[in-house]
């Protein structure tokens, strides 16, 4: 599949900073794209808007030649946030919040180091690293095709890290979902993509 | 050469949280245990360490904000004092100033400049706030603001600001720079090396190791709420020159250095297991480490190892 924004244009509010201006990216599922920036530059803008949290001034998104909202109820392109604590329900259990999306195959939980007890505490109750599997594995639902990872691991350590990235490469290439990862972390892109796009330098 | 002046010193600091488990029966749960950091002028000491390892309620500890139901254990020894309550009081906010982690620290019913320069308005603070604004790249706009109107970044660059304002001798950083890219973090880092240089102390608690490398003299490491390696920066450049195995399982988690993962988490502390807290996922696993396990010194670094060389 085929996962395209034409000229983009975004802004927030009518006096603000113009964010995006004609932006344009075009990627396949077998690609793992790395996007670099400074802060202020809209770059979770720009997910959010691929994935169709936000709608453009300008510019169309397509997911295979088709726009998003003909996808039915669920979003073939997933966003993980930066941070997770911002967009899980504090009322709901871990579980709950696993069965928001699509369904999820039960060895994504068992890969992502999700342990059984951590399903019966409320967001509260659970670290940011443990709360960040549970948002990666609903987003990994059965219809999944791309995947926007924006800043994923800034809150991890080291270990989690790697291990939350092995991982998501794997799943990635077994299942042909696309990825789109930003981070400002060059060896960490460099390691994880195919392919890396600075916007400062475009 | 003429060993430094102490300003901090940690020593076998302990915080327990008092929690109620069903109907009015109480436990307490030690969340950081036989913890030991030294801190001298113009030194900057990093602490590194999975998430949940206790790194922000040391931080906390020594600012005295900690929750109502936290207790402290051990010694801070401040200025070769012991820092009790009142005296942390008086110092945090001039002498001990803390860099916090979430931009959830701000208030946000209050202007970004006026915040700041803590309501003073003389001539002197309002240069000065300008001055620290400019080298972080942030308008004069800015400070009439509020902190929601700013992006994440921004609202993490006034943060650092708060630091820069006074004039210091104990910076505490608590993850200062995520969200904030290469040359940001970059800056700020070279502005709390600044502050050091000038004779301050500074703790710098991160998880990112490469940006610590960079700028500490030293690295200290925790896991499961207790130190397990203190070690000069420069032993970081190799794995054999670390001494931990835990330190090692860091060093080969970086993307550069391998990507690799061990498996396993870290130990809820309720469920710790007895003698090393990072035995059950140790490759030098052995009996002797099911036993109480002190510090030692090797090669010239600190260790909470038996295996360790």
């Amino acid at each position: 599949m085929v996962l395209e924004a034409k000229n983009i244009s975004f802004q927030y509010g009518r006096d603000t900073k113009q964010i995006l201006e004609n932006f344009s990216l075009r990627m396949e599922s077998h690609e793992r794209v790395g996007i670099v920036a400074p802060s202020g530059f809209g770059k979770t803008t720009f997910c959010k808007i691929l994935s169709g949290y936000e709608k453009p001034d300008g510019g169309e998104v397509l997911l295979d030649g088709k726009p998003l909202s003909s996808y039915g109820r669920y979003c073939p392109v997933q966003m993980i946030w930066q941070h997770p604590e911002q967009v899980v329900n504090p009322r709901l259990r871990m579980r709950e919040v696993l069965k928001q999306g699509d369904e999820i195959e039960e060895y994504i939980v068992e890969g992502l180091g999700i342990e059984e007890d951590w399903k019966n505490r409320f967001p509260a109750e659970i670290s940011g690293g443990e709360m960040q599997r549970f948002c990666i594995a609903r987003a990994l639902g059965r219809r999944t095709r791309f995947l926007l990872a924006d800043e994923i691991s800034t809150m991890l350590d080291l270990i989690t890290q790697s291990q939350i990235w092995s991982f998501l490469i794997g799943e990635v290439e077994r299942r042909e979902i696309g990825l789109l990862a930003v981070s400002h972390s060059m060896p960490l892109l460099e390691s994880v993509c195919t392919r890396i796009i600075d916007l400062e330098h475009l | 050469m003429e060993e430094k002046k102490v300003i901090l010193d940690i020593r076998n600091f302990s915080v327990s949280f008092e929690q109620y488990e069903k109907g009015f029966r109480k436990t307490g749960l030690p969340v950081i245990r036989n913890l030991d950091v030294t801190i001298r002028e113009g030194e900057m000491v990093a602490v590194v360490g999975s998430s949940g390892s206790g790194k922000s309620l040391l931080a906390h500890g020594i600012l005295g904000i900690l929750p109502y139901n936290a207790t402290m254990g051990g010694e801070l020894v401040y200025d070769g004092e012991l820092l009790t309550k009142e005296r942390q009081k008086a110092l945090r906010g001039n002498e001990i100033v803390l860099v916090p982690q979430s931009v959830a620290f701000l208030d946000p019913l209050m202007k970004i400049g006026p915040q700041i320069r803590k309501g003073k308005k003389d001539q002197a603070s309002r240069e000065k706030l300008n001055g620290i604004f400019e080298g972080y790249h942030l308008k004069n706009e800015v400070q009439e603001l509020y902190p929601f109107e700013l992006s994440g970044g921004m609202n993490r660059r006034v943060l650092v600001s708060t630091a820069m304002m006074g004039n210091p001798r104990l910076v505490i950083a608590d993850e200062p720079t995520p969200g904030l890219h290469m040359a940001m973090v970059r800056r700020v880092m070279s502005h709390f090396r600044e502050l050091a240089d000038q004779g301050a102390g500074v703790l710098l608690i991160t998880h990112d190791l490469e940006q610590a490398l960079e700028v500490a003299d030293r690295v200290v490491v925790f896991y499961a709420g207790t130190t397990v390696e203190d070690a000069d920066a420069k032993d970081f450049r190799s794995e054999e020159t670390l001494r931990h195995p835990y330190s090692k399982a860091l060093w080969r988690a970086l993307p550069q250095n391998g990507f690799q993962f061990i498996r396993g988490t870290q130990p809820y502390v309720k469920d710790l297991p007895e003698g090393c807290p990072f035995g059950p996922r140790c490759e030098w696993y052995t009996e002797a480490c099911k036993g109480e396990i002190s510090c030692r010194e090797v090669r010239g670094g600190r260790v909470r190892c038996v295996r360790a060389v």
